[in-house]
């Protein structure tokens, strides 16, 4: 297949190139930049007019609820939805049922994966059996079934010793641990922000003393083992700064934060819309400063969907009770869009956030534009308007506090391996 | 959401889920109907046909003696049909969700649904996915709201105190987990009392709880001086094996109310508890049972406030 793509405005975060230009695609990469090679004959064109093309976006944090979740939604819809948000790679937190703990189910799932031909999923494997927080998983073998790093998803080790043995065993062959920092027991059956709408709506409330805690004990035991750690959605000011320092001091360690805290925060629950159960808990307004300053001096890389797709009745109960989480797949370009203008970023720096810095936590070589780089790409229209619906979701889940608001920015096309997998 | 959650379009009352927000006027109604209320217990016949033919549904997720039986009666002195739903052992436990269960006696055709349970905010769940004509009381939802009985607390304040707007009021005990005293915190902000205070170790208290518009005290010596209204709070047993409290012993010594400390409010101080009490605990008998006390009274009063309620909503 020979697509050439044309007129558009060409964005790479990667170098920060930002002009109109064509680009020729032939097989899975990209050939050409502007000049059309000798012998091209494009079996598509596609007019980019108005139009940005970018690298396809690499989402860090999408549960695809396979396996053993399927009510709830099933790779079929959830990289369909990937798709129509522009995303090209997606890593898988663990936390299915069972977790990945297996070879075997994670075989399973880039089998599955692959023959839908949609997005790239890269799972994240278990670090413990069972996320058990006891004993160690088969890590290499997890990793030569395809996972790119290893994590709990949201279920903290109570036991530091277990956790210092997985980040030195991970360590030990080069592995990526992720990890969201929280105490369990300082969140303890903590619903929301410890904070004045806790407080008003009675809502058992988590303390940032959860996540500075947990982040401490991360950032000691790198330094006592080594592991080079990705630190995942992470929701206050004082985390900010400890993460900030960590890397002052030159620590391997990597940070991102979920869309949905770099717009709202624990006011926005209102009169206890469970659509803004998030975990962690959406936090105060300073937070939310704080998390995008530190998005701006690079101290966090990149934003992640933290796609959660639920089901309606499971948040259709009181809010401590309703499931936790919020579908992203198709906001995560948009909210990424409404952010770099609120806060005058250029757009080739507010996409590097969604393409080539995930791309690198990841590892792969997705997230740039450039000769011989893959034909990932998302060619959207930073104009269209949409109302974030039950019908213009593809996504399983409906579930979003965003429901009914207005957002700015659609990918008319997707292209993935040099094929188109979005857009007519 | 944009619009008020218990407000209909022309501002009236359309269910009664918190006094957050309730504008001063609507309290003042609720306060005034009761009012005129309560002459009908002491009459000989003691209905009134206010709401003939209308259901009211007591669904109760959670036990609770006194207010479901106060809800009985003032609907029954309205004439209204009431139905009694002991759901900590109904269709829940089965597995049947709370919307489910709304669902099905919606379609017995009620028109009130006085609700209790243990979660906050179930009160407002069930209000968004109601039909137009039903109504929604809450009768106390997790630690977030108890609105009549604030309400009635306000009634009886204004019984023995007249003027809201020259108070001096301390609400002492476990005011983290208390849905009792966020309404009457509320209540008492939007009714124009100058100084409210709250009185408890730190373990029992909330985050920020001073941006609902109230004083913090640790100490009672301090907390109660010259009040002239102590609003005493439940304590439950459960606090000690959450690390809150070491022991009830303790919490009596430094928290609980005794004549030695009531004399350090004002000589004409009044003593409120919404029970069931614990004596020993959070009060002294002494206290509980002197003649300060206008706990008794209190639950009398329960009755006429919320037939007060039930008439305004069906009114609207």
């Amino acid at each position: 297949m020979h697509i050439c793509i044309r007129n558009g405005r060409l964005i790479d975060p990667g170098s920060g190139m930002d002009r109109i230009g064509d680009l020729y695609l032939a097989e899975d990469r990209i050939i050409s930049i502007d000049s059309r090679p000798a012998h091209f004959r494009d079996d598509r064109e596609i007019d980019a007019s108005e139009l940005i093309v970018c690298p396809g976006l690499v989402d860090l944090s999408a549960r695809l609820r396979e396996p053993g979740l399927e009510y709830m939604a099933t790779l079929e819809s959830e990289l369909e939805a990937a798709v129509a948000g522009g995303i090209t790679s997606l890593a898988c937190p663990p936390d299915t049922d069972p977790p990945l703990d297996e070879p075997g189910l994670v075989e399973m799932l880039k089998h599955r994966a692959r023959n839908l031909d949609r997005a790239q999923v890269y799972p994240v494997g278990a670090l413990t059996q069972g996320l058990k927080g006891e004993r160690l998983t088969e890590m290499v073998e997890l990793h030569d079934a395809g996972c790119i790093a290893f994590s709990q998803a949201d279920v903290p080790i109570a036991n530091l010793h277990v956790l210092m043995r997985a980040m030195q065993y991970a360590a030990t062959f080069g592995f990526k641990v992720w990890l969201r920092p929280q105490d369990m027991h300082l969140a303890n059956q903590g619903v929301a922000h410890d904070g004045e709408t806790a407080t008003r709506l009675g809502l058992p409330a988590i303390p940032v003393c959860a996540e500075t805690i947990a982040l401490a004990s991360i950032l000691a035991l790198m330094k006592e083992t080594g592991a080079s750690v990705h630190l995942c959605r992470i929701s206050s000011a004082e985390g900010v700064a400890l993460v900030r320092a960590a890397k002052q001091q030159g620590l391997p360690l990597t940070c991102d934060v979920s869309v949905h805290h770099v717009h709202l925060i624990d006011m926005d629950i209102g009169f206890f819309d469970a659509n803004c159960h998030l975990m962690p808990p959406l936090r105060g307004l300073a937070d939310r400063d704080a998390l995008r300053a530190g998005l701006m001096d690079g101290t966090i890389d990149a934003i992640c969907s933290d796609h959660a797709p639920v089901d309606d009745d499971a948040k259709l109960l009181p809010f401590a009770q309703a499931e936790t989480g919020a579908t992203g797949l198709e906001l995560l370009l948009p909210l990424t869009l409404k952010w770099a203008v609120e806060n005058r970023l250029s757009l080739p720096e507010a996409l590097g956030r969604i393409t080539a810095c995930p791309a690198r936590i990841l590892g792969i070589g997705a997230g740039r534009l450039a000769v011989g780089a893959p034909a990932d790409l998302c060619v959207f229209d930073p104009d269209a308007y949409w109302i974030v619906s039950n019908t213009e979701l593809k996504s399983q889940g409906k579930n979003t506090p965003f429901l009914g608001m207005e957002l700015c920015g659609r990918a008319r096309f997707t292209l993935i391996g040099g094929h188109i997998v979005y857009g007519e | 959401m944009g619009i008020h959650p218990q407000l209909n379009r022309n501002g009236e009352l359309r269910h009664l889920l918190t006094t957050e927000g309730l504008p001063a006027a609507i309290l003042y109604h609720i306060l005034d109907t009761a009012e005129s209320f309560t002459g009908v217990t002491e009459r000989d016949v003691k209905k009134i046909p206010l709401l003939r033919g209308k259901s009211v549904f007591n669904l109760f997720f959670e036990p609770s003696t006194r207010t479901r039986t106060t809800f009985e009666i003032a609907a029954k002195r309205l004439s209204a049909d009431v139905i009694n739903l002991n759901m900590a052992i109904s269709s829940q436990t089965k597995g049947e969700t709370l919307l489910d269960t709304v669902n099905n006696l919606s379609a017995m055709h009620a028109d009130m649904f006085v609700v209790r349970h243990n979660q906050s905010g179930a009160a407002h769940l069930i209000a968004r996915h109601v039909g137009p004509d039903i109504h929604v009381i809450n009768a106390g939802d997790g630690w977030h709201a108890h609105p009549t009985q604030a309400l009635l607390d306000m009634f009886t304040i204004r019984r023995y105190k007249q003027d809201f707007h020259a108070l001096r009021v301390a609400i002492i005990g476990d005011i983290l987990h208390s849905r009792v005293a966020r309404s009457q915190i509320h209540a008492l902000t939007t009714l124009g009392v100058p100084e409210i205070r709250v009185v408890a170790p730190k373990t029992l208290l909330p985050d920020r709880i001073e941006q609902l518009g109230v004083h913090v005290y640790h100490n009672m010596a301090q907390g109660l001086k010259d009040v002239d209204v102590l609003m005493m709070l439940r304590l439950q047993h459960e606090r000690m094996e959450s690390a809150h409290l070491p022991s009830t012993e303790e919490y009596f010594k430094y928290y609980g109310l005794t004549p030695e400390k009531l004399v350090l409010a004002r000589p004409d101080a009044i003593v409120m508890h919404p029970g069931p009490m614990n004596r020993g605990v959070e009060i002294d008998s002494e206290v509980a049972d002197g003649n300060q006390s206008v706990i008794l009274p209190q639950v009398g009063f329960g009755i006429a406030v919320r037939m007060a309620v039930m008439s305004i909503l069906a009114g609207n």
